[in-house]
């Protein structure tokens, strides 16, 4: 027991030094997965809305695929896009694998289908309570979709967090293509899986720490927004 | 009066379910009221007119193409501003954001909420937001207005108050074609009764005749069981 206490003390100093080794840490983490995520939703929102409000061949069977996606196994997509980035695969003279703008392509396949099926549920919500009067005023599919993804705004932070927690929390994907080489690409997850197998419990814990402190504050500001926007618009 | 529309055979078949069944009718008055007993086929009517639904069989003739705008039982409004949810019909239309702007500032004032213009829309109360509804279609300023029961979920005062904008925008020269569940309210509007039973259309009398002495038998038993 000593050992998880003496632990979570030099954790706690290091959190509380602002350490510039685990801040550099920290920050590419956020920055990484904020980028993944901010793709994502670019990407997926749309891809969403369109498979609630949409009428075109193979949708039933883009739901069926989008929402199986949900679950991909990050290494699998680590594995894919280190295949595709790597010097013989088919992008690998841009030269991006082992960078962050590897990991952060990693990631945004990987959240993507899940902003795209959590947007879906939301606006097929919407869709139902809608439908009638938009298409009364003449609004295209495409059109009802644009307006949706806005009038759902908020519900729709739910989507983007859930994707953004699905990015900062994974470490498959990122060691694979990120190669967790430190000051380069080394992030949260991997360190701490670095760490714990080398047996540098404080580290690891002090970025456990941080880990769980950014998701969870991430959520609360989410949590307070949307209560505030929803009292505001109803 | 000329005939605007001229219905015929019209049927709906929804999962083996006959809906609407060889409706045929022709409309040439301006106000327009459906009556029937719940479930009698008002509001699929109504839609089918409108384009909502479409139908199994027959045909719908618009001697004249009108431009049409819908109020619903339950107004549906969008999570921004009363303002915005007024422009956002003209937006559709392809209307420039100065003129959108004075046609909804114009129509928010018709209908007595310019006063409230920049709050947000789905705070207001049921009969404010059926009054957003009716300025949004309004401002549209469609040749026909079709409403289904616009205040079937709303207290006397706010059915009252939709009453005399539905009046106002019929007195403006837009044709009416309207459901309610509240016979004096038909009364009111209607210069013509279509009376729906069961999918079929049963009866389109003047609206005096057909409160006085309805020529049908299903009419007849739905005004005695509807007067108190």
């Amino acid at each position: 027991m000593t050992t998880l206490g003496d632990s979570f003390l030099t954790a706690w100093q290091l959190v509380a030094a602002a350490d510039t080794r685990l801040a550099g840490i920290v920050w590419l983490s956020l920055r990484v997965s904020f980028a993944a995520t901010l793709i994502a939703c670019v990407v997926g929102m749309p891809i969403g809305a369109l498979l609630a409000v949409g009428r075109f061949p193979g949708r039933r069977v883009l739901i069926v695929l989008f929402n199986g996606l949900m679950g991909l196994p990050p290494v699998v997509v680590g594995l894919l896009v280190y295949l595709l980035l790597s010097r013989a695969g088919p992008l690998g003279a841009f030269g991006l694998l082992f960078s962050p703008t590897a990991m952060v392509i990693a990631q945004a396949i990987l959240v993507t289908p899940i902003v795209a099926a959590l947007t879906r549920q939301v606006i097929a919500d919407e869709w139902a309570e809608y439908r009638e009067q938009l298409r009364s005023l003449g609004a295209s599919r495409s059109r009802a979709a644009a307006t949706l993804l806005w009038d759902g705004r908020f519900s729709l932070s739910t989507a983007a967090l859930a994707g953004f927690g699905r990015a900062i929390a994974e470490v498959g994907a990122v060691m694979i293509v990120g190669g967790n080489i430190d000051g380069v690409t080394r992030v949260m997850t991997t360190t701490i899986a670095l760490e714990t197998s080398k047996g540098d419990l404080p580290l690891a814990l002090a970025l456990g720490l941080v880990l769980i402190a950014v998701v969870l504050s991430i959520n609360a500001v989410a949590y307070a927004v949307r209560g505030w926007a929803e009292r505001k618009w109803g | 009066m000329t005939v605007w529309l001229a219905i015929d055979g019209l049927g709906l078949i929804e999962g083996g379910t006959t809906i609407i069944d060889s409706a045929t009718l022709t409309l040439s008055a301006q106000r327009n009221v459906v009556l029937g007993p719940n479930g009698a086929g008002k509001s699929t009517l109504l839609r089918l007119i409108h384009g909502l639904l479409h139908p199994s069989g027959g045909r719908i003739a618009w001697p004249t193409s009108l431009s049409q705008a819908m109020v619903f039982q339950r107004p549906v409004m969008l999570r921004t501003t009363v303002l915005a949810n007024v422009e956002y019909g003209l937006k559709l239309k392809g209307y420039a954001t100065a003129e959108r702007r004075r046609r909804a500032g114009e129509s928010l004032a018709r209908v007595g909420l310019e006063h409230i213009a920049a709050r947000p829309a789905r705070l207001l109360s049921g009969g404010e937001q059926q009054r957003v509804a009716l300025a949004r279609a309004w401002a549209l300023e469609p040749e026909l207005l079709i409403l289904d029961e616009p205040t079937a979920s709303l207290d006397p005062a706010s059915s009252r108050e939709v009453e005399r904008i539905i009046d106002e925008i019929a007195a403006s020269g837009t044709r009416i074609l309207m459901t309610t569940h509240n016979l004096g309210q038909a009364k009111r509007i209607a210069e013509e009764i279509v009376f729906i039973d069961r999918g079929r259309i049963v009866e389109q009398t003047a609206v005096e005749p057909f409160f006085t002495l309805p020529q049908t038998e299903a009419a007849q038993r739905f005004l005695q069981e509807e007067t108190p």
